[in-house]
Parts: C-alpha cells; structure tokens; sequence
C-alpha cells in the first residue's frame, strides 16, 4: 500500500464517522469513494473540520472508532 | 452571614477561576472537577478539592450529570455553581440537584425550562408587555400555515426553531419558494438537535444590534437591573467584544429598556442573576430575543462599571438573602470594554490549539481572566477562548486608549490568536465612534 493512500487528520479533536448521532455513516468499509467525498468530521474547539478523501478508490479500513479522540497526523483510514 | 460551606463549580478555565476567586474571599471551600486534558490547569490547582470526573470529550465529563452529582457528593458540597456553558442551562441537572439537595446557584428548574423554549418565553414576555420581534403567533403547525403566516408578515423572515440556539436550526427566508424548501428541513434538524420540533416565524430585523440588560432577582420578588451591555461585535453568532454602556443607548432608550428586562424579569419569577437580550433595529425599536439563565461571559464589564460582584451576588441569593442593593444604590461608572482572546487565526477564524509557549500580560490598567498560564496547554476539546481582557475608563474614548495599549502589550506565542483582530477592531473607525451593528465583523471583509 502507498504512502498516499493514508487519510491522515489534519487537526487534534474529535473523530465522527457521521454528520449527525442520528444519520448514517458518511461511508463504509469496502465503499468506493470519489476524491472530494466526506469520509469523516473531526471536531476541533467546537467547530467541525470535514476530512475528505484525496483520490478516487475504495475505502478500505477505518484505523479510528467513531466519537473518538484523535491527534493531528493520526491516521484515519486507507484508500486502494 | 450564612453562607455555603462548600461550593463544587461544574466548571472549567477562567470561568472556575474566577468562582473560586469570589468563594474564597467569602471564606467558602471550594471543588473543582475537571477531565483528564485539564488535570494540570490551574483551576484544579487553585480549589481546595478536585474530582476527576472523566475523559476529554465533554460529553464523557463536564456533560456527564451523574459524574457531577457523585463528585458533590463524595466530597459533601453544599451547592453547584455551573458557570455558563455545559449544565448551566440544563433543567434535567437543576433537577437532580434539587432531588440530592444540593443548591443549585441559579434559577429553579421550572423556570429555565419556560425560558429555554423560545416560544414560551416570547408568550411570556408578551403578557408582561415587552415588545417581542413581530411574527407568528405561536408555534407554526404545518407548512400551509406557514406560507399563510408568511404572507401577513411579509418577507424577509427567519424560521426558527423553538429549542435553537447557536445559530443551529435557523434558517432566513426571502421568498414563498425558499420557504417551502427550508420548512421541513428546519423542522427535522430541530427534532434531531432539540428532540423538538416546534418552529415559528420572526420578521428579519436588518442591521440589527444586539443589546442585552443584566438583571438579578431574589426569592423575595426583589429585581434590580445592572444596566446593559451592548454586544454586537461577533463572528459566527459568538460575541468578540462587548461593552458598557451602550453607545447607541440614550436615556430614554436606556430607560424604556432597562424597564422592559426588569418588567419581563418579575413576570416569570425569575430568580438568581439572568441576562435578558434584546435586538434593536436601525430606529431604535427594541425586541426580547432570549433570556440566558445564568452569569454570563461578559459579566466582567458590568462589574467594571457597577463595582460589584456578580458571583458574590449569586452566592448570596442562592443561600436565601435578599438582594444586597436596591435599584437606586446601584451606580455606574465610567466605560468597561472586554475583549475574548481565542485561539483562532484572526482572519479564517480557524480554531489553532496547542501550546501557549510564551503569554506574557500586562499588569496594570486591566483585569485578565484568563484560563491558562505560559506553558499551558489549550485544548482542543473545549471553547477557544483563552482569557477575557477587561479595561475600565472614566469614558468610551479613553477605555478604548486602555484597551489599545493593554493589547499592545501582550505577547503570546505556540498557537494562532485573535489579537491582531482585537488591536484592528480598536483601531476602526466605525467602532470608535460607536457605529456598529451585528455585521460589522463582515463589513472588515470577513467572514462573520
């Protein structure tokens, strides 16, 4: 797997894996993803930074639960 | 005086700091809890006591009810002061205290719930006759209803959520089509957000300001005002600086308002300090927008021009004596201004935590509340306000000279802030002579 395939959080906080408690994941595991899409959120001092995928490709694993801390570089998933 | 033993503050940063301040001067003890991201800040430090109480995420220690309520018990508080944020607006916590008996410092759990509902705080500031923003009448049950309503008030209008608040389920519509589109939209983000659906419709006040009046009241039926406070400098409906009085207030205006929050006040029974906001349009026509029940962060400026302790006053209310003033013995001074520090960059208003590797402050002419101390760590999983300045003048104009010089001296290295921002507003034209509404962060060409 290459370097540039890792989603890595831009910011320290807290990861989401969707917009809201009560809505769907913003993808899954196995999903394909577009370069742009919204794969996550991480809440940072009350405000909500979108991390988005950087290629095209699919989804392969989330190295972070939801609702969970997370520091800044720390990866989030890969995408093949 | 009898007075509380021992005060938990279900607090963090500079506000905890700033209620132990006061109970130590009362001779109270003092139990700060905090999460682990805070176990070194100085408001730990500076409590007789401390509980951890969980995790960094909020939701999993400040948030957490029964943590809380378990901490005063353990270590046999008398009562809870909540600070603003977190449970400070949360009946469900006022009403455990009240089951535990432990004192809740603040209004009863009946009363924060009528405020806290849009709807039934403008039906009850209509009873006491205080002008609310004109709009619907009562809660909107369905879209035809809406697009009806709409047409007698005419647009531009906001659908608002009854449970909003931060800017989160409200939506300005200009026309019956942008109305029909954003109605089930609102009505759904309410109910997910506020596990409430209600909505109703106010006419847009347009280049509003936003004024708001201090008001504490005892269990005797006693209300005083402690004046206003003009905040309308804001970005993303967060206020940046506030000030005292008003510069756009004259006397009559001053009365007739300072009247309307103490009438709004005795009409619901509040009790403890409360701050009632209003909005006022370009004619000086002012509306009740919402009552926070609770001290809030710019209470330093009322202090700055009144003399008094807004803490002290809570304490003291809330162990059951009257008001220490009455209306006519309470005096203002001179000009107060405060500006909030936030780790954010000046112009995207991007949150920047980290650590505070130099913050050197000023010592004289100003009062800093501030959370952190040089070598602290700002976190990010809580509020990026790092300190509140405060300055005091015999005038606008020489509060002003205060602020620009206080903030030129303050160093502050390791994370982005809002300085720069703070010096550019001081310097502004618009703001120096006292004209400015709630766009005025846009009008510098930001975001807003």
């Amino acid at each position: 797997m290459s370097e540039e395939n890792k989603v890595l959080s831009p910011l320290p906080g807290i990861f989401y894996r969707k917009p809201s408690p009560d809505k769907e994941d913003y993808v899954k595991e196995g999903d394909p993803v577009k370069k742009g899409d919204t794969i996550g959120l991480v809440e940072v001092m009350k405000n909500f930074y979108e991390v988005k995928a950087e290629k095209d490709g699919v989804l392969e694993k989330f190295f972070i639960e939801n609702e969970s801390e997370i520091a800044a570089g720390q990866e989030i998933a890969t995408i093949s | 005086m009898s007075y509380f033993e021992k005060v938990l503050i279900a607090n963090r940063g500079e506000i905890a700091r700033r209620i132990i301040r006061t109970c130590k001067s009362l001779g109270i003890r003092t139990v700060a809890v905090y999460s682990e991201a805070d176990a070194n800040a100085p408001f730990v430090n500076e409590a007789d006591e401390a509980v951890c109480v969980g995790p960094s995420q909020a939701k999993k220690s400040y948030l957490d009810i029964e943590k809380i309520i378990q901490a005063a018990k353990e270590t046999n508080t008398d009562a809870i002061h909540p600070g603003y944020g977190f449970l400070s607006e949360n009946p469900g916590f006022v009403e455990r205290c009240e089951q535990e008996n432990i004192t809740f410092i603040g209004p009863s759990a009946k009363i924060m719930k009528i405020m806290g509902s849009k709807l039934s705080a403008r039906e009850q500031m209509q009873k006491a006759n205080v002008p609310v923003v004109p709009g619907s009448e009562g809660r909107i049950k369905s879209l035809e209803d809406a697009v009806e309503t709409a047409e007698s008030l005419g647009y531009p209008l906001m659908l608002k959520a009854s449970a909003g608040g931060g800017g989160i389920g409200m939506k300005l519509v200009h026309s019956r089509e942008e109305l029909e589109s954003a109605f089930d939209s609102t009505v759904q983000q309410a109910e997910s957000y506020f596990n409430d659906g209600a909505v109703f419709l106010e006419k847009l006040i347009t280049k509003p300001r936003h004024i708001e009046v201090q008001v504490v009241a005892d269990h005797a039926s006693n209300v005083v005002h402690l004046f206003e406070r003009e905040c309308s400098v804001q970005r993303r409906n967060q206020k940046i600086v506030e000030e005292s009085p008003s510069p756009f207030l004259d006397e009559d205006m001053r009365t007739r308002l300072l009247e309307a929050a103490v009438r709004g006040v005795k009409e619901i029974g509040y009790t403890n300090a409360g701050t009632m906001e209003f909005i006022f349009d370009e004619d000086g026509n002012f509306y009740f927008l919402e009552m926070n029940t609770r001290l809030q962060v710019e209470h330093p400026v009322t202090e700055e021009i009144t003399g008094l302790d807004l803490v002290e006053w809570q304490l003291k209310i809330a162990s059951g004596e009257q008001l220490p003033l009455a209306q006519a013995d309470i005096q203002k001074q001179g000009h107060a201004i405060e500006c909030r520090l936030y780790a954010e960059d000046p112009e995207s208003f991007f949150p920047s935590p980290g650590k505070l590797t130099t913050l050197q402050l000023p010592e004289e002419k100003v009062r800093l509340d501030f959370g952190v101390e040089e070598g602290s760590n700002v976190s990010p999983f809580y509020d990026p306000m790092i300190g509140k300045i405060i300055v005091h003048g015999p005038n606008r104009r020489e509060a002003i000279a205060n602020m620009k010089q206080v903030l030129s001296q303050i160093e502050v290295e390791g994370l982005t802030t809002n300085l720069a921002l703070l010096e550019r507003i001081m310097e502004n034209e618009d703001f120096v002579h006292g004209d400015y509404t709630t766009q005025f962060i846009k009008s510098l060409g930001l975001e807003g």
